[in-house]
């Protein structure tokens, strides 16, 4: 049996979806409020993949992820080492990638949780919620993107801009192939390099902006009334992390 | 202190991106080149924290740079900035940043940040200007950034700032050193004048009536015995005088739909004497559909309205309005509907989940010249602007998908906007083995109130919206709700739930614990309330104030003694504040004490009961109107042009994407379908579990012009289209409920409303159209809500909103693969019309554009149209059509350009088998641009058609063209070619909207 540990509170809204999508794809969730872990974290070693999903944690105040990055960074740092130690996986979806990256899980090139990169304001300053088209890097060896290559997916951010530090990290995320995804025939928010996701150098963290566990449905697609096929369901990731970890 | 952030590098700050775009793109800035923006946090201590640990609190190490010697502007990108403005919240405003900015501070420090130190937040906008900006500019400028009633705002110029000028190192804090007792408030020797003069000065909105009737109670000798003994003055206090007003307000009480009234029809003679319109045809609507019905769950007594979904699901809906809030500060207004309208989710049964959000918006033209908008009026793009962005936070937020709504644009809404907030939830059919509708409360539970602090905000809400707007209304009655304080309620009160920690629940909305608790009281038959045990946000509020605030994020609870440790720990650790306020009693009576001091001591019978019923006068009298027909306009292609250019018609693609509709993976038909995703749909489709084909569709309908003629025609239209749209998406016939929410002009005859005898006239008309309309299609009512109160008087002049009815649809649809869009799915489908045209153009777009009266009010015949539904239920259950979109504003042209633009293809029409009896009677522009109601634009494959023909035998249905795959719509009559469009001048003109706002 595969544990996923979903974190809630403060804000975080889009858990029930993604504990649907892990338990579509053969993982058993559990729901962890970060008030709870805060008190007591034994519940984080029962899981194998810990997972932040979407929302609005404090409300995007003072920097969508920030707040709720710092809360797990100072108190749970020590035990996600550990999950990752043992070979677990970590996933963040839009808030949750937001979390993982300004907390410096991501891209974390060093290993220190140093921040690098950033996800800020969209270019044009609004939230949208619309479909993409996203590329996945076959180069990755991360194993949450197994035989996928492109595939639609909702975006609902105001908040997902990516940038980072310096040239340098730029040209590190390239090269190591830490760009898990990005976005095709348009750039929706600005990102640099179209960016919609990275991976951390074991490939085992994973964050992006789109939202995968909304698409777990062919019914869920914008357009599966005038589309036969809608290509790869965003549930495939889940399936992927599963049958690495099985 | 301050802190202040900033981005260390030039071009990364997206909220300055959009503002400088905004500005530039009104074209009243012309040397305007830069935008940047700082976040300003303000903090009284500092906790031994030094510089580096508060810039790093806040700023963004990546990306953000900080200082806190008040040289934030020198730092900033933009280095050659010439003006600075300041905007903060005004003392005592809600400020959600600072809330967060708090919390951080003290989870740097490892413990909270102190209580009673000062955390405060900013924004400082710095724009480059290639000359000094004018004062004209600058006031221009300020007026944009800020709204004066909760915020203020600072400017400084460059010169000033080299002068050594700063931005203030904190701003005023709440100080209030009155209140903190009850006073006393005679009244039982007062004359009636003295009584409304009374009703007046303390804002209690109550008419001489009211007052007389509380009067009399004070003067039972019953009742004076009983204050003795408890050492209460015969006369009342204020608390209890604010309680009575609150309780008895229109806006809780709903005075007009309750009262008696004399109904005079001036044509037919008809004098009816009508006891209560809710009860006559609302709640007899409902009672007499209950048999047929058997899925109604609990409807009318709750917060919400409860039908069945499934055998072990429930679900729930419930729309109310923000207007009178929204008007004076619109992103408040709005946010707080919104979160407001989720607590009565929350609030219903043992408390439901809410799953999604619906909102209708009714404002004033935008772009109305400003010498058109009456002075002390914000102008309606500004209300526009402000309501949206409180709607996308107050849904986005909270998590909930904002799946379906509208935007009306009229001149009768410049007075008041319209805000219709709704939500739907859903909660398992059983809790803990109980039925989940039923809340018990028993003598001996405790009162808890939930959630956030009282503070003054939102005090006299409720009379407040149960006046007309004018220039001196309080200020106070604004609030601003909080999604995120909200959604950590939120979560606690379903784990709580769940573990069965609490018996009862309602939410604290308008009237606040006075309403919450004084409804509650009647299950047990008593309460008593210590005021002074309620958490405040500052100290020195009046016990009054403690009562009928209407702070936000609130809920009252009633809580066993033996559960409630384990609740009030479980709220402790999920960081949800709760206290023990009060206990239920059976005494009769609601009690307040403050500081064991009693203050407060009224009858729960004459409460609830005491109320004098109005006496009421209703006279009917068409209006007299000026039509000229239609005819025959030489040039119907630059006529569809302009229709699909009118605000209500055009795309509000770029309002509604900001929206997130999809959290919580439900949307199977979003509010845009087709090709590029940019078609209109007729209304949501949501799946409920991801292993059920079940669903649930929701939709609306809405067409106040129709009043203008006859408020009944309006009432059935608003029904049908409701309904139509629900059959249109692929709902079951037999299984939808509707929502009435009225917002009306003061029905009420007065000095000031003369009229007042025809607009209740057209309320009762309405009343019976929502009755004939509901019993034929078996529609139960199962919740709705009326503001009656929607009139602004500024200047001396009067603005009185149309008559509006909102009905609000939710329904069951069996198969989800089933559902249908609205957009051209393939070139060589057949086009089909259903349902008869007739020439009806009264309060039509076409009247709105073309700007004179037009004959033929749309008239609905309910028994012959639902005969056709049903049948199109069972072609679209077959899979038989390809695509369906229900005719509404613009009529059968605008129907088709829609799903042409939706299918990015071309269609060919003709004029010459419109179905109808009177088609002969219409001129082609008539048949093109008629709003009859009940018709549907349908698209099949050639191999379907015979099989749905044979289906809908006997039904009015036609071929009336064919898709193409063309890019153009080509309508002819009689072999003459009337409209010859590229579908690329369609969207030019649909897409109007996109660059206004």
């Amino acid at each position: 049996m595969i544990n996923v540990g979903i974190l809630t509170g403060f804000g975080i809204n889009a858990d029930l979806e993604l504990g649907q999508a892990f338990e579509m794809a053969g993982a058993t969730p559990q729901f962890l409020p970060l008030t709870s872990l805060i008190e007591d974290s034994r519940a984080l070693s029962g899981v194998q993949i810990l997972a932040f999903p979407g929302g609005f944690s404090f409300g995007d105040h003072l920097g969508s992820g920030r707040v709720f990055g710092q809360m797990v960074k100072s108190r749970l740092k020590d035990e996600v080492d550990a999950l990752l130690a043992r070979g677990g996986l970590v996933l963040g979806i839009c808030n949750g990638f937001q979390t993982l990256v300004k907390m410096g899980l991501l891209p974390n090139i060093e290993g220190d949780w140093t921040p690098t990169v950033s996800l800020i304001t969209n270019d044009h300053g609004l939230f949208q919620d619309k479909w993409v088209k996203v590329r996945y890097n076959d180069k990755s060896v991360s194993p949450w993107l197994r035989d996928l290559q492109e595939a639609d997916l909702p975006i609902r951010h105001g908040e997902g801009r990516f940038v980072t530090l310096n040239e340098q990290v730029r040209k590190d995320l390239k090269e190591r192939q830490l760009i898990a995804l990005t976005y095709e025939n348009e750039n929706p928010n600005g990102s640099q390099d179209n960016i919609a996701g990275i991976t951390d150098p074991t490939g085992r963290v994973f964050g992006l902006m789109p939202h995968p566990e909304a698409f777990t449905s062919r019914f869920l697609h914008p357009l599966w009334r005038r589309r036969r096929e809608v290509g790869s369901l965003g549930l495939k990731v889940f399936e992927n992390a599963v049958d690495y970890l099985k | 202190m301050r802190v202040e952030i900033c981005y260390a590098r030039p071009q990364l700050d997206g909220r300055g991106a959009k503002l400088l775009k905004n500005l530039q793109a009104s074209g009243q800035y012309p040397t305007l080149k830069a935008v940047e923006t700082l976040d300003v946090i303000l903090l009284d201590q500092t906790c031994g924290l030094n510089e580096a640990s508060l810039v790093g609190v806040f700023a963004d190490p990546v990306v953000q740079q900080g200082r806190c010697d008040g040289t934030g502007p020198s730092v900033s990108p933009l280095a050659d900035w010439t003006l600075a403005i300041e905007v903060s919240f005004k003392a005592g405003v809600t400020d959600p940043v600072a809330i967060t900015a708090r919390e951080a501070l003290g989870f740097r420090l490892q413990k909270f940040w102190p209580e009673e130190a000062v955390v405060q937040t900013a924004v400082l906008y710095l724009f480059a200007l290639s000359s000094a900006a004018t004062a004209a500019e600058i006031a221009q400028l300020t007026a944009r950034l800020h709204n004066p009633l909760i915020q203020q705002a600072i400017v400084l110029n460059r010169l000033e700032w080299t002068q050594g000028r700063r931005f203030p190192d904190l701003y005023p804090v709440v100080k209030i050193t009155s209140g903190g007792r009850a006073e006393n408030v005679p009244l039982t020797a007062l004359d009636e004048a003295a009584l409304l003069k009374l009703s007046k000065e303390r804002l209690l909105a109550l008419t001489k009536e009211e007052m007389r009737a509380i009067q009399g109670y004070y003067l039972d000798p019953e009742v004076q015995k009983s204050r003795r003994s408890v050492g209460l003055s015969v006369e009342p206090t204020d608390v209890e005088l604010e309680m009575l007003a609150q309780t008895w307000s229109e806006h809780c009480k709903h005075k007009i739909f309750q009262a008696e009234i004399a109904y005079h029809d001036k044509v037919t003679g008809e004098v009816t004497q009508i006891t209560s319109l809710y009860s006559t045809f609302i709640k007899q609507t409902t009672r007499d559909l209950t048999p047929e019905r058997p899925w109604l769950k609990s409807v009318f007594h709750d917060n919400s309205g409860v039908v069945e979904f499934d055998d072990s699901t429930l679900v729930c809906f419930k729309v109310e309005t923000h207007n009178s809030p929204s008007a004076l500060d619109p992103f408040g207004g709005a946010i707080t509907g919104i979160v407001g309208v989720n607590r009565d989710i929350l609030g219903t049964g043992k408390g439901a989940k809410p799953i999604f959000n619906t909102n209708f918006l009714c404002f004033g033209d935008p772009r109305t010249p400003a010498d058109q908008i009456p002075s002390g009026l914000l102008p309606p793009k500004k209300v526009l602007e402000g309501v949206h962005r409180g709607i996308v936070e107050g849904g986005n937020h909270s998590g909930i998908p904002t799946v379906s709504g509208g935007f009306l644009f009229d001149e009768s809404y410049l007075g008041k906007p319209l805000v219709f907030c709704g939500t739907g939830g859903v909660l398992p059919a059983k809790i803990l083995g109980e039925d989940a509708t039923v809340k018990h409360i028993e003598p001996g539970d405790l009162a808890v109130m939930l959630g956030g602090r009282v503070g003054k905000d939102g005090i006299h809400g409720a009379t407040f919206s149960s006046l007309a707007l004018d220039e001196a209304s309080p200020t106070s009655a604004v609030q601003i709700g909080d999604p995120i304080t909200q959604r950590k309620m939120s979560d606690f009160l379903l784990e709580a739930r769940d573990l069965g920690l609490y018996k009862g629940i309602t939410d604290n909305g308008a009237g606040g614990l006075s309403s919450s608790f004084g409804e509650m009281a009647e299950a047990s038959n008593g309460i008593r309330l210590d005021l002074d045990l309620c958490p405040l946000k500052y100290a020195g509020l009046a016990p009054w104030e403690i009562l009928v605030s209407e702070s936000q994020e609130r809920m009252s609870l009633a809580v066993a003694p033996d559960k409630i440790e384990a609740f009030l720990k479980l709220a402790h650790q999920r960081d949800v504040e709760g206290a023990v306020v009060g206990q239920f009693t059976a005494s009769g009576f609601v009690e307040a004490y403050y500081h064991k001091t009693i203050v407060a001591k009224i009858a729960l019978e004459f409460l609830h009961g005491g109320l004098p019923r109005m006496q009421l006068r209703a006279v009917w009298v068409p209006p007299v109107r000026h039509e000229t027909p239609l005819g025959n306009p030489a040039n119907l292609k630059e006529l569809l042009l302009k229709v699909l250019a009118d605000p209500v018609v055009a795309s509000k693609e770029s309002l509604v994407r900001q929206y997130d509709h999809e959290v919580q993976a439900r949307s199977v038909v979003k509010p845009f379908c087709g090709e590029k995703a940019d078609g209109p749909t007729d209304g949501a489709v949501l799946r409920m579990y991801p292993w059920s084909p079940k669903g649930l569709t929701v939709t609306h309908g809405v067409c106040p012009r129709y009043g203008d003629t006859d408020t009944y025609a309006m009432a059935m239209n608003a029904v049908d289209e409701a309904f139509r749209a629900h059959i249109s998406v692929g709902g079951d016939p037999e299984r939808a409920s509707v929502l009435d929410n009225f917002c009306w002009p003061d029905p009420v005859e007065s000095a000031q409303t003369p009229d007042g005898p025809y607009k209740l006239a057209q309320l009762v008309r309405a009343c019976r159209g929502l009755r004939d309309a509901c019993l034929a299609y078996g529609l139960p009512l199962i919740s709705g809500k009326d503001s009656m109160k929607n009139d602004a008087v500024m200047n001396g002049k009067k603005v009185s909103i149309r008559p509006t009815l909102l009905i609000s649809l939710m329904g069951a649809i069996s198969d989800i693969s089933r559902a249908c869009t609205t957009d051209f799915l393939e070139a060589g489908d057949l086009i089909l019309l259903l349902g008869e045209t007739r020439p009806e153009m009264a309060g039509s777009i076409v009247e709105k554009v073309l700007g004179h009266q037009l004959p033929g009010t749309p008239t609905v015949r309910p028994r012959r149209a639902f005969a056709y539904y049903k049948t199109l239920a069972q072609a679209l259950r077959r899979g038989l059509i390809r695509s369906s979109h229900d005719l509404s504003d613009g009529g059968l042209a605008v129907a088709l350009a829609e799903s042409m633009i939706g299918g990015r293809c071309g269609a060919q029409v003709t004029l010459d088998e419109i179905p109808g009896y009177f088609w002969h009677q219409a001129t082609d522009a008539e048949l093109l641009f008629s709003e009859s109601p009940s018709r549907f634009l349908l698209s099949v494959a050639p191999e379907n058609w015979e099989e749905v023909q044979k289906l809908f035998s006997g039904s009015p249905l036609s071929v009336i063209g064919v898709v193409t795959s063309s890019s153009q719509l080509i309508v002819e009559s009689r072999g003459k070619r009337l409209i010859e469009v590229e579908l690329d001048e369609l969207l030019t003109a649909w897409n109007v909207l996109a660059t206004l706002v």
